[in-house]
């Protein structure tokens, strides 16, 4: 008994306070800022080293939707024209604004990155049950997702949970590139969702495929048939980067 | 000589690699296992249409490993060795689904990553089990499943509460990784990252055992430094992951402060990995040649007295829960495989040392940080839920000490040699204890020193078979508790 008292005080209150606030350690690889101006192309080729093509040149730019934030191209590139900061908010509501190109500052991006219809508030501002599916993820994505909810993140202090049966579900999350193997199960699963719902694409692989874009063992047709309404780019996308583009969308 | 002896890490030419009748070849691993020897691959490889078969044995107790192979040439069959060796049945039904070379007597010849409906129909329909009889049901479960995990299929038969056969298909997760190493053989930094996402959770394991065969095969001995930088974050890697196991095997119990302590204790951990990497799971740290992240005097200094706390903070943690008799309840004699079984199958990791199978790689096959400061093995003998709990909090404090012993007596000198171009036709073999046991890599290269075949083993492949022994004759609503305490990857098994 002793013990038990002992251990709660050792644990004391864990919940981060301040989700909106909280900034991440500055080792973590977070948005990147491109400086084309500092490119003196050529000698070392970011195109070439990145492992899923998510960078451009002529001009210069980074697909947050294929980045997995590994950081090679910024160690490969000795002059200094892509540098990833900590900044960790880089959801957007837009594929295209995924798209971070020359002289994109984080604070430029942040503002107009997530946007959502006015009647998203009334709808799921309150309480917003998401039901998440694995297809093909490895489950980093499913971990990140899974502490979303644990005693750090506390994101239920929110009204935002993951539930079991679709049925409960206002929403989807995808982890995953979608192998063809799962991909009958995910559109089950969508469907067995009451309308209106949410389609929510978590990580490199949801997004764009990441690092299997390209294997002959996914079937993404899925994504042709429905709109997605949020991004959460990472390999995988750290917590707080989820819950604050969930609470933004729903405008708490 | 039918077997060509190495050790872990050594990569041999192909040519010296003893070729065999497969008749001769599957006698031989029959005797060899008999004699007390595992078995830790067995795999195709197709060139110009002729598929070799290589098979690769170990012996723990002399830490040497035995490789030899068969071609099938024109033959498209052979005798199963399934009947008399139970380790090898998952190994003989990958075969036949990746080449097409049929195990004649195979008991259970069902698709290994495939035969899921409406996927293609010219694949082998995945016929499950069936039992009939008055009260005899049968319950599926998945794929998706209700929590936030990755998905596989159960299929129960039930005879009322109790479980009398658990059949797992997986593949759900296939993703065709071992062809994309292939196809993208020219692009090393691709082939780091796709290691890191074979199994998300055993990001430092699958990289190191991928980095470590690629210096094999190019005759590259990585630095003091960063081998011991790498088994940090391997040891980093351990503890968290056990940690979170502690803490969802509090939860399925209903134990809610073991279930927020260890979840806390985690975090703490991750960050730390954060801390020396940018990433929570160790992505982006290792690469071929060493590492990419140093660790300086002052992070090093900070990860010791963070392992101190962590030591006293998860003693009492552990404590208290394994003091708690509602717990004890629940996790004593429940899902038991006894070591007979789990040397039978071929188990490794915790799991089987909680069985009292004393298999461990990094005792056994040491390499990198291990050399330098010995693992001792650590097993448990009722190979119940209790055992796999417990086993994860002793493998904690032993992960503790080793970090403490590498960050301790660091090395100075450089993290990163460059990589030379890889040896043609050769072979490399690489092993490593990942927090759910042997992770094993074997790498084959082309006569343009390109790889042509890559070969992964997650230790889940052996694994998932002990739960579904494991469940047998329990009730059904032990068996998430049962699966909590084997936490295996169905990505690392689908591939």
């Amino acid at each position: 008994m002793l013990d038990l008292i002992k251990l709660r005080k050792q644990h004391g209150y864990q919940a981060i306070p301040d989700v909106r606030g909280t900034e991440l350690l500055s080792t973590h690889r977070g948005f990147p800022v491109i400086d084309e101006s500092k490119c003196e192309g050529g000698y070392v080729n970011c195109k070439d080293i990145c492992p899923t093509g998510a960078i451009e040149i002529n001009p210069l730019s980074v697909d947050l939707g294929r980045c997995i934030f590994c950081g090679e191209c910024e160690k490969a590139c000795t002059t200094g024209a892509i540098k990833f900061t900590s900044e960790h908010k880089t959801a957007s509501s837009k594929r295209q604004l995924l798209n971070i190109t020359s002289g994109k500052s984080f604070k430029e991006y942040e503002q107009a990155a997530i946007d959502s219809a006015k009647e998203i508030k009334k709808m799921f501002g309150h309480s917003l049950k998401l039901r998440q599916v694995s297809a093909g993820g490895c489950n980093g994505c499913e971990m990140e997702l899974g502490a979303c909810s644990n005693v750090n993140f506390d994101m239920g202090r929110f009204g935002i949970d993951f539930v079991a049966s679709p049925r409960h579900a206002d929403g989807i999350v995808i982890t995953g590139p979608i192998s063809k193997n799962m991909a009958p199960a995910l559109k089950d699963a969508y469907r067995s969702i009451g309308t209106p719902k949410l389609v929510i694409a978590f990580g490199a692989c949801s997004i764009s495929g990441g690092i299997f874009a390209g294997s002959l063992e996914l079937n993404r047709e899925f994504l042709d048939e429905v709109k997605v309404d949020l991004f959460i780019p990472g390999c995988p996308p750290h917590p707080l980067t989820f819950i604050n583009a969930v609470l933004k969308f729903i405008k708490k | 000589m039918n077997w060509l002896e190495i050790k872990n890490l050594q990569s041999v030419s192909l040519k010296d690699i003893p070729r065999v009748h497969v008749d001769d070849l599957t006698g031989e691993i029959a005797g060899g296992l008999r004699s007390g020897k595992r078995l830790v691959q067995f795999f195709g490889n197709e060139e110009k249409d002729i598929v070799t078969l290589y098979v690769i044995l170990a012996d723990d107790n002399s830490s040497k490993l035995f490789v030899s192979s068969s071609n099938f040439d024109g033959n498209k069959s052979y005798r199963s060795i399934t009947p008399l060796v139970s380790s090898a049945h998952l190994f003989e039904r990958e075969l036949y689904e990746q080449f097409g070379i049929k195990p004649e007597g195979h008991p259970w010849l069902k698709p290994v990553r495939k035969g899921i409906p409406g996927i293609n129909s010219r694949e082998e329909k995945y016929e499950f089990f069936g039992m009939s009889g008055q009260d005899v049901h049968e319950v599926g479960v998945g794929p998706i499943h209700a929590g936030v995990i990755e998905p596989g299929h159960f299929r129960f038969s039930c005879h009322g509460e109790k479980i009398y056969q658990l059949e797992i298909k997986l593949g759900f997760q296939h993703r065709g990784i071992e062809e994309l190493f292939v196809r993208n053989n020219a692009r090393q930094t691709y082939l780091l990252k796709l290691a890191e996402s074979v199994a998300g959770d055993s990001v430092i394991g699958h990289s190191g055992a991928f980095a470590s065969a690629v210096e094999s095969l190019s005759n590259l001995d990585i630095t003091r430094r960063a081998k011991q930088i790498r088994t940090s974050a391997l040891e980093l890697e351990r503890i968290a992951v056990h940690l979170g196991d502690l803490s969802a095997l509090s939860t399925d119990v209903g134990y809610l402060t073991g279930s927020s302590v260890f979840g806390a204790l985690r975090t703490k951990i991750i960050n730390t990995t954060m801390a020396l990497c940018g990433n929570r799971f160790g992505r982006g740290l290792i690469t071929a040649g060493g590492i990419n992240f140093d660790i300086s005097t002052a992070l090093a200094g900070k990860i010791i007295s963070t392992m101190d706390r962590l030591n006293d903070e998860t003693t009492l943690a552990a404590e208290v829960l394994f003091s708690s008799a509602s717990v004890l309840e629940r996790f004593e004699k429940t899902g038991i495989v006894s070591k007979e079984t789990a040397r039978e199958i071929g188990m490794v990791g915790p799991a089987a040392r909680a069985s009292g199978l004393a298999v461990d790689v990094r005792s056994d096959h040491p390499s990198g940080g291990y050399e330098f400061f010995p693992v001792h093995k650590l097993t448990l003998n009722s190979g119940d839920v209790f055992a796999r709990a417990y086993i994860r909090f002793i493998e904690v404090q032993q992960s503790i000490k080793i970090i403490k012993e590498q960050l301790e007596n660091f090395t100075a000198g450089e993290i990163k040699k460059d990589v030379k171009q890889l040896d043609a036709e050769k072979f490399a073999v690489s092993l490593c204890e990942g927090w759910r046991g042997e992770i094993a890599y074997v790498l084959i290269t082309g006569k343009d020193g390109k790889l042509s075949r890559v070969k992964i083993k997650d230790p889940s492949f052996h694994n998932w078979f002990a739960l579904s022994l494991a469940v047998r004759n329990e009730g059904i609503s032990d068996f998430p508790l049962c699966n909590k305490s084997f936490n295996l990857s169905y990505s690392g098994f689908d591939l």
